[in-house]
């Protein structure tokens, strides 16, 4: 039964003939579009190697079906940062050397980007280190995973705090009638 | 963590090459030079590869421990849409080498559907080819073999045990030291205990994979291995074509731990299925598929007797190992032999039996050896300073080994003390009660203290590297290094660059392919010391060669200076003498009218040295656990380590090696363990649901302290090893600690709450 | 994977429609179905993706006061709802406690209700197993089954149902609500897993052919237990493992004295296992260790390993259910503990000084 997807992949609309529906998310993003920065440790839901974002939340791609996500928006870890600027959570892995051999990395950092939308953990090492079990690193690069997504929280945190007071400042020029 | 990352102070090196100076690069707590790449997911692993018209491929296993395939469904498969091909033993293209033959002793037989044969549960027994993955691994599943099956032997009831001469890779199986029955005897406080551990699986997280093709009878290999160089001559020996005809690119290996070093039949059969086909063919193993074909970790079951006097001197140690292997082939986990070099006794007995089980062979894994040996030895250890009253620190202390028990020889190096010592400063060790069940944590939870000595070998194997200096003054280094999260691609380009004498940043690394000069095996924790030294050695010769240029240059500032009176440092050359007196490398080069000069160099050990003295890194770790009293559920709170392995090239680096060995240590302690159906042999938790590695919520609090380590015999740069050091001595501190907390001494890993429930 | 049609109906009537197809199989986060198509263990010949039918999403508060959660709602979604923490704290201290966070943003309820057992020979088309292939046995016997059931299973079957979730909406009494061609039908959580009887027949759950589940419903009295009910589940690593065994406690405590009880035990049976007796002693008494004690031993009164080796987890259980009493006493924590129903987390241990104690012996 063969059949077309649609999705957007990193903001990039694909069009996907499929000869059959079997394939997974993940083996449509690796041996389809070619996209083979998401990694594939066990194909079975239990390492997160492959995580991406669909439709913002954090998902295992090899247990979804690439059929039930027609017209879904997937992020990659080829689509975290744009014009070669690191993502802070890219930049606080390198930092705190949290991988080794890299190979369960970009699912680490999705998995990151993940947990710190939804908002949860706040900089708290032990929700931290709950919230990205779902992610195993055979090298056990966990005590640089953690703190990395700790640094990472600080700085998107830090980051949120000037963007409000930047909020603040345009709305002082405003209100005193200067230009923004 | 952060505060051990000094950068060290810039030396000349002792011997030799005393124009350049280690330390500039090496030594600096760098990042990883290939952090963007991974954590933008630009590295590219073997399966990232999709050449043209490439067809995927999957074997199936065996699901018999023994026996015969009587009947493949070739048919059905085939008519699968997308299936192109089925290899069964029926039609498998041959092979120029038998796969059962052991041309070399480190050769392990390997299963490329020699014949109808099941030696293991997990054996390759055919192959589909398929347009597609999903079709590929359906023409598997309707493939529905059938089988003659033989009783599976699984356990030492049903599997032969049997004398050996040799352990591990090629390692002597009995070592004898004066009397070990009398200093038993003569003892004041005897302990005797056995340990068992389970089989073990690698898995690291990449699954071994492969793109093969072949361009006329060149064979193209993407797959990740930790020996690229090495292992051309080895597949090449199967096809009978010249190792040169045999590419192999890998440039990052997603982990390996020893399970990529040979070659396995997989492999083969992908590149049999490339020239079957006549077009490239991916193969990637499903995770349930490293349990098998891949090596392990073999079981063991050891007895450790240690006599002690009342003093808490050792009057005996003596450790006995039955090693799980095939029935087919020979590598036996040299289990005991980590009781050589630890500890001083005046007597001393390691030997080892072997035990023939339908298992797939097994292999190096982290640590072989010294992990699970260590491991019986730190808790025979623990037991025997309960027996004698003592502080496990204490304990030994005083049976501290001044020269190498195993040959009497000096140690090039050993700062163990000051590890002891750092690690228990680090960790509050001072305090802690003798007896168990004596702390709790403020909600009432069981805590625990315990120790192990930390210990490995400095192996160099041999390896060539190439030195470029370009006449715009960047340089080039050239091996066949592996990555695989060592962080070679950092570390020995921070050593060539100082081999060249000059910045990271004008460094063309090159590595990964093995096109390039042999850069060994990334095995042993030998690779940075026997690639380091190589390259070093490649960018001095490539300065030496430059500094004859100039000193009999007159128009150069360094004209008249002997060789060895010029220093390379910063892309330049300066009389030692007057070190104003330099040029930079770029205009000794264009006066000469040359674009380059390359320089070559060799690692290996050196024979005189490797007689004289024991080489060892050392370490001790501290574990601190909390157990539930009435749930059993356990939680290494911390783990703090020590360890002396010489010179360091990168700190940053060397720690996260250190602490991914005690992390494996916890693993080891606590959760791996492969289940096997005693009928079939099947491994029944051949997924990471199933068979546990340490997740993150596991780790709370991992930290490794580097030691200060001059070794001026090891090799010239005095490096040692980190890669596997971190796994021993963890173990032991874990199931110390554990006794400490409960009172009970566990002695079957992993721990099992039903163990301390009672 | 099986060559197999998909279809996603755009209501529920044709998804009804599509389901009944003999041989077809319903796919909601599809962690679990997919997960089994690929081990060979479900072969599908119609894939029915319900993922995306209106109206199965939602979590509403009932008139009577009862929640309804649709079928389709994720469980990261279900354990993070107002209605839902305020009323059953230990539902969504059960959902975190399970999988990990990227399974449990995919996960559906309807899903985890109906997710197949752990049993490694179930999951291994090359082994007999009654579940799989009623009749064939069960392979399980004379293999590994140290995790398996120490309450109500048979010859033919001793595998566990692996559901976290399961557990307190066992013990708080929810209800599925079932959807078929021909109306509607309703079975209490607790019973939704028929247990394993004789000659091969291994149980399974009670949804025939075809059928949908549309929501379960937690009844309004769930409420009254909300300040004190607890999630305890013990397991093999720290975090992202199956439970060995856990247990939901919810007590409505008044005066000093146990109005009512809700107690039911998870990794022990084929379902979750609702401790009816255990509820009952509890009623009327005081909540302390001896009442607890009693309680958890008339929970496992009636169990027995089914293998040599995993009477340990009579033990066990009894003590997790004494434990899961013990903290739900102490009150349902005001935040979700760090490491969710973990004996780790600060607020989950404080064992009772009189909680029994495994003593040290040396062998
Ligand atoms: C590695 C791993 C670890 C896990 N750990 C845990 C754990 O610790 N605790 C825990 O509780 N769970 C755990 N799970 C299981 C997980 O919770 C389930 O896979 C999940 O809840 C299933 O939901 P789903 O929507 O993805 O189901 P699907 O995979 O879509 O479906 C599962 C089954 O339910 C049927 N089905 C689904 N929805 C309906 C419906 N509305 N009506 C009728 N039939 C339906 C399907 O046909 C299928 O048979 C784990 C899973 C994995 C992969
Ligand atoms: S215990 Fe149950 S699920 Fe497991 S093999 Fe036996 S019948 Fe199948
Ligand atoms: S590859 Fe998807 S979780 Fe492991
Ligand atoms: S960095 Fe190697 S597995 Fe995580």
């Amino acid at each position: 039964m063969p059949l077309t997807l649609h999705l957007t992949v990193n903001g990039e609309a694909h069009r996907v003939d499929l000869t059959d529906p079997r394939p997974t998310l993940l083996d449509v993003l690796r041996e389809r579009i070619g996209l083979t920065g998401t990694k594939k440790g066990c194909d079975r839901g239990q390492c997160g190697a492959c995580t991406v974002l669909l439709d913002g939340q954090r998902v295992n791609s090899c247990l979804v079906l690439a059929a039930s996500a027609d017209g879904a928006e997937v992020t990659t870890i080829e689509g975290l940062s744009a014009d070669g600027a690191l993502h802070p959570v890219q930049a606080a892995f390198i930092e705190n050397d949290a991988f080794q051999c890299g190979f369960c990395t970009p699912g680490q950092v999705m998995s990151a980007v993940g947990l710190l939308a939804e908002g949860e953990t706040g900089g708290d090492p032990e929700r931290i280190r709950e919230g990205m079990s779902g992610n195993l690193c055979r090298c056990a690069a966990y005590p640089g995973i953690t703190a990395a997504v700790m640094d990472a929280f600080a700085r998107m945190e830090a980051a949120e705090g000037e963007r409000a007071d930047d909020r603040a400042r345009t709305e002082d020029r405003a209100r005193q009638g200067e230009p923004a | 963590m952060t505060d051990m990352i000094e950068p060290v102070s810039p030396d000349t090196l002792a011997n030799g090459s005393a124009h350049v100076r280690l330390g500039s690069n090496a030594g600096q707590p760098l990042t990883r030079a290939d952090g963007r790449l991974k954590v933008t997911g630009r590295a590219t692993f073997a399966a990232d590869n999709r050449p043209d018209g490439m067809l995927y491929a999957v074997y199936v296993s065996a699901t018999i421990a023994r026996g015969r395939v009587t009947h493949l469904d070739v048919d059905a498969a085939k008519a699968h849409p997308g299936v192109v091909e089925v290899m069964t033993p029926a039609n498998r293209p041959p092979l120029a080498r038998d796969p059962d033959a052991k041309p070399h002793p480190f050769a392990l037989k390997v299963d490329a559907l020699q014949n109808d044969r099941v030696r293991y549960a997990g054996q390759p027994i055919a192959l589909v080819i398929a347009e597609t993955l999903e079709a590929a691994a359906e023409g598997a599943v309707l493939l529905a073999p059938a089988y003659a099956a033989e009783p599976a032997r699984m356990d030492e009831a049903t599997g032969e045990i049997f004398a050996t001469e040799i352990a591990g890779f090629g390692n002597p199986a009995l070592f004898e030291k004066g009397d070990v029955e009398a200093g038993l005897a003569a003892a004041a406080r005897r302990v005797e205990a056995r340990y068992t551990t389970p089989a073990q699986y690698h898995n690291a997280m990449e699954p071994h994979a492969i793109v093969a093709a072949w361009e006329g009878d060149r064979l193209i290999l993407d797959m990740p291995t930790q020996a690229p160089a090495l292992s051309t001559a080895e597949f090449a020996s199967f096809f009978g074509i010249p190792p040169q005809n045999v590419l192999v690119r890998s440039p990052f290996i997603g982990g390996g731990f020893g399970s990529k070093a040979f070659a396995t039949g997989p492999y083969l059969l992908a590149m049999l299925a490339a020239r079957m086909v006549g077009r490239p063919v991916k193969m990637v193993h499903r995770r349930d598929q490293q349990f098998g074909p891949v090596g392990h970790r073999g079981a063991t079951r050891q007895t450790l007797r240690l006599g002690a006097a009342a003093d808490g001197r050792l009057t005996a140690l003596d450790h006995t190992a039955l090693s799980t292997t095939s029935s087919f082939d020979d590598f036996l986990e040299p289990a005991a032999n980590a009781s050589h070099n630890m500890y001083a006794s005046p007597a001393m007995r390691m030997a080892h039996q072997g035990l023939r089980n339908d298992v797939g062979t097994p292999g190096a894994m982290r640590a072989p050896g010294e992990a699970t040996g260590s491991a019986a030895l730190e808790c025979a250890m623990d037991e025997a300073a309960e027996a004698c009253g003592m502080d496990p620190l204490a304990f030994r202390l005083a049976n501290y080994a001044e020269t190498d028990p195993q040959t009497g020889r000096p140690f090039s190096s050993k700062a163990l003390r000051e590890c002891y010592t750092a690690a228990a400063e680090r960790f509050g060790w001072s305090g802690r009660p003798l007896a168990p069940r004596q702390m709790r944590d403020d909600e009432g939870r069981l805590v625990g203290w315990g120790m192990g000595s930390a210990l490995f070998p400095c192996p160099m194997f041999e390896a060539e590297a190439r030195a470029t200096i370009h006449a715009d003054g960047t340089g080039t280094v050239e091996i066949s290094a592996s990555e695989m999260g060592q962080g070679a691609l950092t570390a020995l380009a921070q050593i060539a660059a100082d081999g060249l004498g000059i910045d990271g940043d004008r460094l063309d690394f090159r590595s990964g392919d093995s096109s390039l000069p042999n850069g060994g095996i990334a095995g042993g924790s030998g690779h940075t010391a026997t690639a380091g030294s190589a390259i070093f050695t490649a960018g001095a010769d490539a300065v030496r060669r430059l500094a004859e240029i100039a000193v009999a240059d007159e128009a150069s500032p360094l004209f008249g200076a002997s060789n060895s009176g010029v220093e390379a440092r910063g892309g330049r050359l300066h009389r030692v003498d007057d070190p104003s007196r330099s040029e930079t490398y770029a205009a000794i080069l264009s006066r000469a009218g040359l674009s380059s000069v390359t320089g070559e160099g060799k690692g290996a050990r050196d024979p005189a040295a490797a007689e004289s003295r024991a080489m060892f890194s050392h370490g001790a770790v501290f574990a601190e656990v909390t157990v539930d009293p009435d749930l059993a559920q356990i939680r290494v709170t911390r783990l703090v380590g020590a360890f002396a392995a010489g010179r360091i090239v990168n700190p940053r680096l060397a720690t996260s090696q250190l602490t991914g060995g005690m992390i494996w240590g916890i693993g080891f302690a606590l959760h791996e363990e492969t289940v096997y159906d005693p009928r079939t042999g099947r491994p029944m938790n051949a997924d990471f649901a199933g068979y546990h590695v340490p997740v993150n919520a596991d780790v709370p609090s991992v930290e490794a302290l580097l030691v200060e380590e001059t070794d001026r015999h090891v090799n010239a740069l005095g490096i040692k090893g980190v890669g596997e050091i971190g796994i021993t001595g963890t173990v032991g501190a874990i199931a110390n600690a554990l006794w400490h907390a409960t009172g009970v001494r566990v002695r079957d890993f992993p721990v099992k709450m039903e163990t301390l429930l009672g | 994977m099986n060559l197999f049609d998909y279809v996603r109906p755009a209501t529920l009537g044709e998804a009804l429609g599509a389901a009944a197809h003999p041989g077809a199989a319903v796919l909601a986060g599809g962690t679990n179905l997919v997960d089994l198509m690929k081990a060979g263990v479900a072969r599908p010949e119609r894939i029915v993706d319900i993922s995306r039918l209106p109206g199965l999403s939602e979590i509403e508060t009932l008139e009577d006061g009862a929640i309804r959660i649709g079928a389709l709602v994720g469980n990261a979604a279900l354990a993070r709802h107002p209605a839902v923490k305020a009323a059953a704290p230990a539902v969504a201290e059960a959902v975190l406690a399970g999988a990990s966070a990227q399974l449990r943003n995919k996960a559906s309820v309807g899903g985890n209700l109906l997710q197949a057992t752990r049993c490694a020979y179930f999951g291994d088309p090359a082994s007999a197993c009654n579940r799989r292939v009623p009749g064939s046995g069960c392979d399980a016997k004379g293999g590994d089954r140290r995790g398996h059931a120490v309450l109500g299973w048979s010859d033919a079957c001793s595998a566990t149902n692996p559901s976290d979730l399961l557990v307190p909406l066992a013990a708080l009494g929810a209800v599925v609500e079932i959807a078929g061609q021909d109306g509607t039908r309703e079975v209490p959580v607790a019973e939704f897993h028929t247990l394993p009887g004789a000659d091969g027949d291994a149980g399974g759950p009670q949804l025939r052919h075809g059928e949908i589940v549309t929501a379960v419903r937690l009844p309004a009295d769930a409420a009254r237990f909300a300040a004190a009910s607890r999630y305890v589940k013990v397991r093999e690593r720290t975090s992202f493992a199956f439970a060995l065994v856990s247990a939901a406690a919810a007590l409505d405590i008044e005066d000093g004295t146990i109005r009512a009880a809700r107690l039911a035990l998870g990794g022990v049976a084929a379902r979750p296992w609702r401790a009816a007796e255990a509820e009952a002693a509890l009623t009327g008494k005081a909540p302390d260790a001896a009442a607890f004690q009693a309680a958890a031993e008339a929970a496992m009164a009636q169990a027995r390993p089914s293998a040599e080796d995993n009477a340990f987890k009579i033990a066990l259980a009894l003590r997790v259910a004494v434990r899961a009493l013990t903290l739900a006493a102490k009150g349902t924590p005001e935040r979700m503990p760090a490491l969710p129903a973990s004996v780790f987390a600060p607020t989950l241990s404080a064992p009772s000084p009189s909680a029994p104690s495994f003593q040290g012996t040396a062998r």
